[in-house]
């Protein structure tokens, strides 16, 4: 019952959605992380922002979050872009949960296109924001042709994709919602995050969970879930790699953004995940005043 | 004393097939087998049930009576229902129906564009059925589909090309590609020299001759034309208002039709 103390903005239910319907999605993210990978339809609500937004996440989050929860919001991996502060602010409002910008201190993350650089742990749980949630929907337009192939494991058309991106790239030219195969089973969109990031999903300490509001479905993979991107043999998955290191704290095992600073052809390459980009720069600063010391 | 089997082994049988959409449409009770290697015509007026039955005997439509009988190879991954390696096609579930659909058979459709993916190039379009079976080597996939378009009397150069860009003949001869490239037991065809000029015609069913003897393969024809027929089939099934009026050997039906049907078939083709 201690969900519904602490809501600073009189009436609205803890977080938003009413308990049945947040009943009903804890229900499907059941199912969810007991077969991992698979789309679990829901009867997602209308939240008051558009689709594309983050509506798909905003339920699960609104579902999963309890009144002691620290909630963490990024949006490209930062925490100070609009996205990321309205959907912070709208759950300080409506579950007047405590919020943060660190990775570590955070129980529930919702994300919008990266996994944060700091490894996550246990306890965690990481909600992905998710457009299309359907992998094999570029090839196959029909739901119910999709949900056959899935329930089949015909998966031949999703190395057509890549093949094709190596005819005519030389490489795999997919760049973002890279495929994989959860748990050696159900090929899953991992969202549009960066396929630098496909390889924190392997094994992760935490749980993740997907949303997609338009589309009304959710999935998720559990902790310590084999993770596989698709690939070649001879083309083997490879990450993004950056020639220079972040302008900022000098990491050069982070995704970078690329950033125009002026118009002359000035740029500068920084972290992408900002809460990560400052504990470093800091812990630098840190350093260089003890060496001076 | 054990004799020598002289009788090549049956590949697919149809048993009282039946599958009406109405009175007279559709087809209705069909019974043939299919040997090893050999190559069935079923020729017959539109309308006369040609395509249902071959729908109904590829997987695709389940028939209202009958059964659709396949006899494997020794297949480890298919579960056989008999004792031998007969497999009833319609008794299977979904999932092992479909993987037998694409793993030893191969249906190749009237209009290439059902048969091919024409957002992808013509190297993904023979690659698919290879991804689709496990193979992963994107050098070998792309070596199978130089290969076979060397075989289908394509330029390999044009191997990154969209299926679009390809006319019609061409577009026929990559689907034959992308079939073939499994190498499959049993191919259906439906109408394969359809809607191609008489020139290019001639080239595709002198090519299909050639695959069909060099692999061996056990064909199931559908057309219309007696000219395909005479050209690729050994056994030929007319087929009339969803009955097969007449069966035999592909030239003693044609020079020797029995049926009044047959007959009038057979005369009304023209002659230059």
């Amino acid at each position: 019952m201690n969900g519904y103390r602490n809501s600073t903005e009189t009436g609205y239910n803890f977080a938003y959605l009413d308990e049945q319907t947040k009943r009903m999605i804890r229900r499907g993210l059941l199912k969810a992380v007991a077969i991992p990978g698979y789309q679990v339809p829901f009867g997602g609500r209308e939240m008051p922002m558009p689709y594309g937004w983050g509506t798909g996440g905003m339920q699960l989050t609104a579902s999963i979050l309890g009144a002691d929860d620290v909630l963490k919001v990024i949006d490209q991996g930062a925490d100070d872009t609009t996205n990321a502060v309205s959907i912070r602010a709208f759950f300080e409002r409506v579950a007047g949960v405590a919020t943060t910008t660190a990775t570590d201190e955070a129980d529930v993350i919702q994300t919008r296109h990266r996994i944060p650089e700091a490894p996550l742990k246990r306890d965690q749980i990481l909600v992905f924001q998710v457009p299309i949630p359907e992998p094999l929907r570029f090839i196959e337009p029909s739901e119910e042709e999709t949900r056959l192939m899935h329930a089949l494991e015909e998966y031949g058309v999703m190395h057509v994709k890549l093949y094709e991106d190596i005819a005519r790239h030389g490489h795999i030219a997919t760049t973002y919602a890279y495929p994989v195969k959860v748990d050696g089973r159900y090929v899953t969109d991992p969202s549009p995050i960066p396929k630098f990031d496909n390889p924190k999903l392997h094994m992760s300490e935490a749980l993740m969970l997907f949303g997609a509001g338009r589309e009304k479905r959710l999935y998720a993979i559990p902790p310590h879930t084999r993770v596989e991107s698709l690939d070649f043999e001879d083309h083997p998955f490879e990450i993004q790699r950056w020639e220079e290191p972040c302008a900022l704290c000098g990491s050069r095992d982070s995704f970078l953004d690329e950033v125009i600073t002026d118009d002359v052809g000035g740029r500068m390459f920084v972290c992408s995940d900002t809460d990560f980009c400052q504990r470093r720069s800091s812990d630098n600063r840190q350093k260089r005043r003890e060496e001076v010391a | 004393m054990k004799r020598p089997e002289l009788e090549r082994p049956p590949l697919l049988e149809a048993r009282d097939l039946s599958r009406l959409y109405g009175p007279g449409k559709g087809c209705e009770a069909i019974d043939f087998t299919l040997h090893r290697g050999e190559v069935l015509g079923i020729v017959g007026e539109s309308g006369s049930g040609k395509s249902t039955l071959l729908r109904v005997l590829s997987g695709l439509e389940r028939p209202d009576t009958g059964q659709v009988v396949y006899h494997a190879r020794h297949e480890p991954g298919l579960e056989r229902t008999g004792d031998d390696d007969t497999i009833d096609l319609y008794a299977i579930g979904e999932a092992r129906r479909r993987a037998l659909l694409r793993m030893e058979w191969g249906l190749v459709h009237q209009n290439p564009r059902d048969g091919l993916r024409l957002e992808v190039s013509a190297g993904a379009n023979i690659g698919e059925r290879l991804m689709a079976l496990g193979e992963r080597h994107y050098g070998q996939l792309r070596a199978a589909g130089q290969d076979w378009m060397g075989r289908v009397e394509l330029d390999p150069q044009r191997i990154d090309d969209a299926p679009r860009t390809f006319s019609g003949g061409m577009q026929q001869r990559l689907q034959i590609a992308r079939i073939l490239v499994t190498r499959p037991n049993l191919v259906f065809m439906d109408e394969p020299t359809g809607g191609l000029d008489v020139s290019v015609q001639a080239r595709l069913l002198d090519m299909l001759r050639t695959l069909v003897r060099e692999l061996g393969l056990s064909v199931v024809l559908v057309t219309h034309d007696l000219a395909v027929a005479r050209l690729l089939a050994h056994r030929l099934m007319v087929m009339r208002r969803g009955r097969v009026v007449e069966a035999g050997l592909t030239d003693q039906i044609l020079d020797d039709p029995q049926h009044a049907y047959t007959q009038l078939l057979v005369s009304s083709v023209l002659t230059p």
